[in-house]
């Protein structure tokens, strides 16, 4: 791929312009602006840096925002890759409008998924009146911040897992029965490998959008700074103390983070292609 | 052959026990975080009845409120669809070196933290920013008024259109384009009356999550704003100021808007992945 | 172990895929079961596996009763088409698949796993790419660790379905020799689909012909060959030519004069020189060279019928022929049906 040359012998015409303005527009919109972080960024001298990232009430953040991303990621593996088995493989009444509500946490608006999120698990609420007099108190808590990026993740592993599950060959299920395979041996052993690139990129994808999500937590996680507050809220309360150096050097973290998650799932995806291919 | 389109009923599912409880787990779990949260929003929207809600959503900062965020999606929404048929067409038409990077790069936004794409505008063009200073002295607003609002909001839009392009041109190859420039025909006539024809539904696809988004986006926006009522507040931002005075029944009536904007899209979706699939 | 198919009937909405078929596979036979598609025979061979349910009828094994009986349990070896190979598994993961599925007391040891499934792999001749990923093979070694796949259970049945269907023209013809061969060390009863004539008449202890879900005909390659049952048949093995029996063929009078209709091979026409008895004038209308042989399109003066004639090229070259010469057309050997069959 990398020593692929210049081709230009087609007669399609436009390969300078269009390139040329592909290149502009992400270098404005994208590139420069996120340089600027970096920038900004280098002009703490490193021990200011660490002091900065490092600090206790830093470290807090981190550990509630990535444990919670984590489990709620785990949870989405578990339950999406069920949802994604029912819809393909199950037929059901009304099987394509809940396919299509699987796709909510995308278009809602995390803002409105906040306070609703937040309204429904309050001691007053739906499932909050339910759940507290029982000892579970959702809203306000770190578990606030699972259940809120339960909901915004939601979508992903579904939607990685759905499209190879419906692409996979019979006969390999029918293999596995011919050759004494019980049910759960098949699935086990011939399915889930089949599946597990895609699972994977689907945790990946909901893990990463658990970090660095913001609008659908603020509303239910109490924001207690040690207990509940997550990562990207820190930034925004140094940004309003007019602390750029601080919220730069967190973002930075958070930036080298998100790197780390694209080239992830970059992998998964070429280690899946590769699955692919026979 | 002849036997093989037929599902065999036996070999491939399970047992109906299990099949009974995976469904019942799944829908628990669909119900528990999807429908209770849907239906939810709109119970609440409604608390104190009909009268309210439109006393709510007619409120004059409120329709600032959506003014605004008209405007926003007005800007966004076009400059992204332009940038995602030009760089689908450079990607899908054309073989170059570092391609694989250029892809990723531009799906970049969507892996930054929105708060981290509003924060780089504020360093950009926020007074302690790079071009701060000069903005202030020539008097330019950018950050804490609309030209921020819309900047934001075009960074965390920017690869929508373009990442649902890309693959599809690429699954079409160059063929077509080809055969149309064989005829004759000038490369402005081959994108017009081959390409745009083959692509128009991914490109509806595209603008529909697009939009959805650049109406909805809350962090990013919440960081350049400044939050200012009925000037620099979008529909979201509106939302969270009603909501944070306790003024939940206006604060939901606002929100169904968005829930039924994003019902609308979820609508749309379905349709053109409908129709992608009957012209495939 | 034979195999009883009993009245079977397999109904896909308004398509009727098998339609009360009765066979008997005698054991340790290799049977093919040739027809064109759509006729049933995928379905039949499903239905034996037991990955299809038959809506009527009933399947045993030696005897015994086995309609009902899981897929799992039935102990068939299934070479798939398109081999269905694990491909997250080396050859040898595949090949060990079913010996380690089964259920821990009856499974072998790891030592023993490996020593059958090498064993195998010495048997279909893939004993160096054990370690292989089925991505990294030929399309023929695929197919040959989904053959030693499936034996690896130790099967009663061996059924394969199409498997020669996705290789290339050579390898088809190398494969299938082999498989011969393996089928005469092996003597596992064994049922494969084909539509390909060539390859049934070459495999095959016995044929059974299908078509639109029903038997046409059942017997030996020669049988069906030499004395097909009906003109389907005739017509499904290789080409044919149809003549009006007005002539002299004295057994197509008996029958019925007027609907009778004779079918000849393409090879057994001579072409002569000269009028001979039972032959019709006929113009030369085309010559192709095919290979070893020499294909020859006759226009039957009169009836405006074509004819295809089959020649050696030794025969082509002695008569010298050239278009639009008039030549003569005999029979060399001819059947008659009722005229109840269209070709």
């Amino acid at each position: 791929m990398a020593t692929k040359p210049i081709t230009r012998n087609t007669v399609i015409p436009g390969f300078g312009p269009t390139l040329g303005y592909t290149v502009f527009y992400l270098s404005l919109i994208v590139l420069l602006p996120l340089s600027a972080l970096v920038v900004k960024t280098a002009s703490l001298t490193w021990p200011e840096f660490i002091a900065t990232v490092a600090a206790p009430r830093v470290v807090a953040s981190y550990k509630v925002t990535f444990g919670a991303a984590l489990a709620a990621a785990g949870v989405n593996a578990l339950f999406g890759l069920l949802v994604a088995w029912v819809l393909v493989r199950y037929s059901l009444p009304g099987k394509r409008l809940i396919d299509a509500l699987v796709d909510l946490p995308f278009a809602l608006p995390t803002a409105v998924a906040g306070i609703t999120l937040s309204s429904v698990y309050a001691a007053n609420g739906w499932l909050g009146s339910i759940l507290e007099p029982r000892g579970i108190k959702v809203a306000f808590t770190p578990l606030g911040i699972f259940v809120a990026m339960t909901f915004i993740g939601l979508p992903f592993v579904v939607r990685t897992v759905q499209p190879v599950l419906e692409e996979l060959e019979e006969e390999i299920e029918e293999a596995a029965a011919c050759l004494g395979a019980n049910r759960w041996q098949t699935f086990r052993r011939v399915l889930l490998p089949e599946l597990l690139p895609a699972l994977l990129t689907g945790f990946a994808l909901a893990f990463a959008r658990g970090v660095g999500e913001y609008g659908s937590i603020i509303f239910i996680a109490g924001n207690m700074p040690m207990v509940s507050e997550i990562t990207p809220l820190l930034i925004i309360t140094k940004l309003e103390q007019y602390d750029y150096a601080g919220a730069t050097a967190i973002a930075t973290v958070m930036l080298l983070f998100s790197f780390l998650m694209l080239l992830t799932v970059n992998l998964l995806q070429k280690w899946s292609r590769r699955h692919a291919a026979r | 052959m002849s036997g093989t389109s037929a599902k065999s009923v036996r070999t491939r599912t399970e047992p109906a026990p299990v099949r009974w409880l995976l469904i019942i787990v799944a829908f628990l779990f669909l119900g528990l975080f999807l429908f209770v949260p849907l239906a939810a929003v709109f119970a609440q929207a409604l608390e104190k009845g009909w009268d309210a809600y439109l006393v709510a959503i007619r409120e004059p900062d409120a329709l600032a409120a959506v003014k605004l965020t008209l405007i926003t999606a007005a800007v966004s929404v076009p400059v992204n669809l332009v940038f995602g048929v030009v760089a689908a067409w450079a990607i899908a038409k054309f073989e170059f070196r570092g391609k694989q990077l250029l892809i990723t790069l531009i799906d970049l936004p969507f892996s930054v933290s929105p708060v981290i794409s509003g924060l780089i505008y504020v360093l950009l063009f926020g007074l302690q920013g790079w071009l701060g200073p000069w903005l202030q002295a020539h008097d330019i607003k950018i950050i804490f008024a609309v030209p921020g609002i819309v900047l934001a909001t075009v960074f965390v839009t920017f690869p929508f259109v373009a990442r649902e392009l890309i693959p599809l041109m690429e699954a079409q190859g160059k063929d077509e384009e080809e055969a149309a420039i064989t005829l004759g025909a000038s490369g402005f006539q081959t994108f017009w009356r081959v390409t745009i024809p083959n692509i128009k539904w991914g490109l509806l696809y595209g603008v529909i999550l697009c939009n959805a988004r650049a109406m909805g986006e809350f962090g990013a926006v919440s960081v350049v704003s400044g939050h200012i009522r009925g000037a620099t507040n979008t529909i979201p931002l509106h939302v969270e100021i009603l909501y944070n005075e306790y003024n939940y029944a206006a604060a939901f009536a606002v929100a169904s808007l968005l829930a039924l904007l994003a019902l609308v899209t979820l609508v749309v979706k379905s349709f053109v992945e409908w129709r992608m699939r009957e012209t495939s | 172990m034979s195999i009883e198919i009993v009245s079977v009937n397999k109904q896909f909405g308004s398509f009727t895929a098998l339609n009360d078929v009765n066979l008997t596979v005698p054991s340790g036979e290799l049977t093919a079961l040739l027809g064109p598609s759509g006729s049933g025979k995928t379905t039949l061979l499903r239905i034996i596996a037991g990955l299809e349910t038959p809506d009527a009828g009933s399947i045993r094994f030696d005897g015994e009763e086995t309609t009902d009986r899981h897929v799992r349990e039935r102990q068939v070896g299934f070479v798939f088409q398109h081999y269905a190979l694990f491909r997250h598994m080396t050859v040898e993961e595949n090949v060990a698949f079913g010996l380690t599925v089964k259920p821990r007391k009856e499974r072998p040891s790891k030592k023993e796993v490996r020593e059958r499934v090498h064993e195998l792999l010495r048997l279909v001749q893939l004993e160096g790419l054990a370690d292989r990923f089925p991505s990294q093979l030929s399309g023929g070694q695929r197919q040959r660790v989904a053959l030693a796949r499936a034996l690896a259970v130790e099967p009663k049945v061996l059924l394969l379905d199409e498997p020669f269907g996705a290789l290339d023209a050579k390898v088809r013809v190398e494969l299938r020799r082999w498989l011969r061969r393996l089928h005469d060390e092996i003597h596992v009863t064994s049922v494969f689909v084909t539509h390909d004539q060539e390859e049934a008449l070459e495999v095959a202890d016995r044929i059974v012909v299908m078509n639109k879900g029903r038997i046409e005909q059942v017997g030996t390659p020669a049988e069906v060959y030499d004395q097909p049952a009906n003109p389907f048949v005739f017509d499904f093995l290789g080409s044919v030519n149809l003549f009006h029996c007005r002539s002299e063929q004295g057994q197509a009078r008996a029958a019925a004069p007027e609907l009778s209709m004779g079918y000849v091979r393409s090879h057994d026409i001579e072409v002569e020189r000269r009028q001979s008895d039972g032959a019709v004038e006929a113009e030369v209308r085309h010559i192709q060279a095919v290979g070893p042989a020499v294909r020859v399109e006759l226009l039957v003066r009169g009836t405006g019928k074509t004819v295809e004639a089959e020649l050696s090229r030794d025969g082509a070259e002695r008569l010298a022929l050239g278009l639009g010469e008039t030549v003569y057309a005999r029979p060399r050997k001819m059947q008659t049906f009722v005229a109840d069959y269209q070709i």
